[in-house]
């Protein structure tokens, strides 16, 4: 962690809701180290073919933008007002009642008034006001209406990432305005022109290449899994099967990458292939679709769907009859809002039905993919997996919400019914932080770079305070969640705001408590931490 | 500033009248030109408003859910906060617009020592807002009794209840008293809280300031400047039968309270009081929360550059057989 990063007693000091006396108006950022995201490197802009590929950083005054930058950006927003529905009426309905004004995590986090969901969507409103409606032309900054300008740009680039397209203030809306719907167009108008940064555009480039954000080859993707069978070899004394590309099996598993490269998530992979393992799952893994993930969506809604393209194409070249999805955020807001919109209609596939126990996953009859989560309740519910819950002492549990599961899908009780089923000791967060309230990590849509980190951990306090919350009131050790981008920034929020906390994700700890058939006595869990046993309890 | 900027332009409308009624005699202009062109720029820019909305599509099924989905049989989905039918969302629909649900999960966030972040309830906007809106309703609906001969049965009904506690002479009506409380609150609110004081702009205050008006004339017109009734409807249902009459001696008070209405509902298509019909298009709440059970068809559906498998596999094809991982090329 940056040694720059003052402490968090003093982080929090600092934080302060009172806005300035100067209005907002008039354009101002200052590109400070530790808040912004450095810019997308020249090469893999040119190999997406997007727009104006040079070496550039936010800091560096002139941002070498195309001379008609402007028409392009009103243009562009033209096309998009004549596309979205949602961005007309988002324009034109605020009536600035502030209901959102101190939900969004990054203004709880930073105090800064532009972080307010209303004034982040008021930087494009009242461009908006100024060039296409009739107040605005006429009575100009009385109507909250201003020139588009470079410093405006600027602005931009600033604040619509230093958004994580959670869609909290969206909850609390009395008219649902979304600002993660505002903040997608606006990072493909800025796209236009050249303006993005590197911690998207190169996982999206990696990803159309290789199908996945790491950029791993389809070698390095089959050492990863069966690196991991290995390990879980040797915990269990089981070595299971992980089949890749296999044609004609039943169901293709998607994952995001970080699942089989990075760590914690390497935990809920072998947790994973324990299960299918145990349940005789006929199923395969892909590496031309290697990726769940889609940071293409945080670039534009073309790219969300190019990079998209590759599970529906695989799952049709493999022949399989449905599709299962792990755990990741923004992955399942694709999946479950846009893919078969964008990629369907997947009428190749089957109606889901669980091979395990004929139950049929009729919500997914159209798309044709399961949440891993849905899967597994139904297998715990039917009594189809054996589960040692004592294996999860260790953990004292609580639930992170990822905001897109959350409040894209409603996929609130069954992860916590199957955390329930598998761990002993379950805690709740308080209930303005959880469910359809949850908080972002602070780290999604992009922003989880090392350059960004102090607006990271300003934008993930709320969340690392609700945990710190139930770690004193519960001795909480263990923050399961279902998202790798919170399993990927989480860690280090919690070191930094709490403390003693692991993050994993929710099949990390059915691993942990899966009775496996002829497996040998574990002594430890997934992740090598030993098990509690009678005489370590009794001490 | 802002303030002042909406105060004054309140303030100029007001003198307008007065000085056009009192000065200029224009009776004609304020009484029945202004109020049928401001009437048809309502009815014409809302339509116009709604058309243009309704012309951009909905390309993605993007429902903010707020309850539990459908999903397997045992475990209860949330009919109302994440509706899986049409039925579902005209409940939320009519939660929201009747009820104001959203608002009424309001929190406030405070940050105390520790840090501890606290989020406490914070009804007062919804309180605020529902009086307020459900007070503007029955008044306008009130004032039916002056715009159609016999009284209809639905305003007699409303007038008996709204005056329910007879206080007074003329019986003092409830929603007058709660709308001046709302408006008071709401305007408040707008100075005294920091972060709202900060985002209000000039076209929050105008219709503020301009209802507050309204309510306040109508509320001196009822009780103490009080006007010749009798004239003021046979002006109305002039208006209303397409036949306009100028009657003598009708009080200034009400060209005033006429001239603020008009400009009222001529602003709103220009203005955000739009969210009116707004909220009804808004996507984020119109729609079911069933995009994987129902394919959502895009009108635009753009096509992209992929990169194919064919594509993938001639990159790669030597690796992977070197891996062992079947490829459909040898």
């Amino acid at each position: 962690m940056s040694e720059s990063i003052i402490k968090p007693e003093e982080l929090a000091k600092k934080i302060d809701y009172e806005p300035p006396k100067k209005g907002w108006l008039d354009p101002s950022v200052e590109f400070k180290r530790g808040v912004y995201n450095y810019s997308g490197i020249p090469k893999n802009v040119e190999y997406l073919q997007l727009p104006n590929p040079r070496k550039w950083q936010p800091e560096d005054p002139d941002w070498q933008l195309p001379e008609n930058w402007k028409e392009i950006i009103l243009n562009g927003l033209k096309e998009r007002l004549d596309k979205f529905r949602s961005l007309k009426i988002f324009m034109d309905i605020c009536v600035r009642c502030g209901a959102c004004s101190d939900k969004c995590h990054f203004f709880i986090g930073s105090g800064d008034p532009k972080n307010m969901p209303v004034l982040r969507a008021e930087l494009l409103r009242s461009i908006y006001r100024n060039d296409f409606t009739a107040a605005g032309k006429v009575f100009g900054k009385f109507a909250g209406a201003r020139e588009l300008t470079i410093d405006v740009i600027k602005e931009w680039f600033y604040y619509f990432y230093q958004c994580t397209q959670c869609r909290r203030c969206s909850v609390f809306c009395p008219y649902g305005i979304d600002t993660a719907e505002v903040t997608i167009l606006v990072r493909e108008l800025l796209n236009l022109i050249g303006i993005n940064i590197d911690w998207v555009i190169t996982p999206v480039a990696n990803c159309f290449r290789t199908g996945n954000h790491l950029g791993i080859q389809p070698h390095g993707f089959k050492d990863s899994i069966d690196f991991a069978v290995e390990d879980l070899e040797s915990i269990t004394g089981i070595k299971v099967d992980a089949p890749i590309n296999k044609k004609g099996a039943e169901i293709l598993f998607v994952v995001p990458s970080a699942d089989y490269f990075g760590e914690p998530h390497y935990f809920t992979l072998l947790g994973y292939l324990a299960l299918f393992h145990e349940i005789g799952l006929d199923y395969t893994w892909t590496t031309f679709a290697s990726e769940g993930g889609n940071f293409g969506s945080f670039v534009s809604h073309d790219l969300m769907k190019s990079l998209n393209t590759k599970i529906y194409a695989e799952a049709k070249r493999l022949g399989v009859k449905y599709i299962i999805g792990g755990e990741c955020g923004h992955m399942w807001r694709v999946l479950h809002q846009y893919m078969d919109t964008m990629n369907g209609p997947a009428d190749f596939l089957e109606k889901p039905v669980s091979p395990i126990t004929g139950t049929k996953f009729e919500n997914a009859n159209s798309t044709k993919m399961v949440h891993i989560c849905e899967f597994t309740a139904d297998l715990i519910k039917n009594n189809k997996i054996k589960i040692d819950k004592n294996r999860n002492d260790h953990r004292k549990v609580t639930f992170h919400d990822s905001c897109n599961p959350a409040r894209a899908m409603g996929l609130i009780e069954e992860p916590r019914y199957v955390i329930n089923n598998v761990c002993n000791y379950f805690y709740e967060m308080p209930e303005n932080t959880i469910k359809e309230q949850t908080f972002c990590c602070g780290s999604g849509a992009g922003l989880g770079t090392d350059e960004n980190l102090e607006m990271r951990l300003r934008g993930g306090f709320p969340r690392a305070n609700a945990v710190k919350f139930v770690k004193e009131k519960y001795g909480v050790n263990f923050l399961g969640c279902i998202c790798a981008i919170d399993k990927a920034t989480l860690p280090p929020l919690m070191d930094y705001w709490v403390g003693g906390v692991e993050v994993g994700g929710v099949h990390e700890l059915v691993g942990n408590a899966l009775i496996m058939k002829s497996e040998k006595e574990r002594t430890t869990d997934l992740r090598g931490d030993p098990l509690l046993t009678n005489e370590s309890v009794k001490k | 500033m802002n303030i002042l900027f909406s105060f004054f332009a309140v303030l100029i409308i007001i003198l307008a009248v007065i000085i056009g009624v009192e000065t200029a005699q224009l009776e004609f202009l304020f009484g029945v030109i202004i109020p049928y062109a401001a009437i048809a720029t309502f009815i014409l820019g809302i339509i116009y408003r709604i058309l243009k909305w309704a012309k951009s599509p909905v390309p993605f099924r993007i429902p903010t859910v707020t309850g539990q989905e459908k999903s397997l049989s045992w475990i209860k989905s949330n009919k109302l906060d994440s509706p899986n039918s049409t039925l579902g969302v005209i409940g939320r629909m009519a939660l929201e617009v009747l009820l104001f649900r959203s608002l009424f999960r309001n929190t406030k966030t405070q940050l105390k020592d520790g840090p501890a972040l606290v989020y406490g309830s914070s009804k007062y906007l919804w309180l605020g807002a529902l009086v307020f809106h459900w007070s503007f309703l029955i008044i306008v609906l009130r004032h039916f009794r002056y715009f159609a001969e016999p009284i209809p049965s639905f305003v007699i009904f409303l007038q008996n209840y709204d005056g329910l506690f007879q206080i007074g002479l003329p019986i003092l009506y409830v929603t007058d008293v709660l709308i001046l409380a709302a408006l008071t609150f709401l305007f408040l609110r707008r100075i005294t809280d920091p972060k709202l004081k900060y985002i209000s702009l000039s076209s929050d205050y105008f219709p503020l300031f301009l209802i507050i008006s309204i309510a306040v004339t109508g509320i001196l017109m009822r009780y103490f400047a009080k006007v010749d009734i009798v004239s003021v409807k046979e002006l109305a249902i002039g208006l209303f039968s397409f036949n306009p009459v100028i009657p003598n001696g009708i009080g200034i008070m009400f060209y005033i309270h006429l001239f603020l209405v008009s400009v009222l509902i001529a602003y709103f298509p220009f203005s955000k009081l739009l969210h009116m019909p707004g909220v009804f298009l808004s996507p984020t709440r119109n729609l079911a929360n069933n995009s994987r059970m129902k394919r959502h068809i895009n009108p635009w559906n753009k096509p992209v550059r992929i990169h194919t498998y064919e594509e993938y596999e001639d990159e790669f094809r030597d690796k992977m057989k070197a891996a062992g991982i079947p490829v459909e090329k040898e």
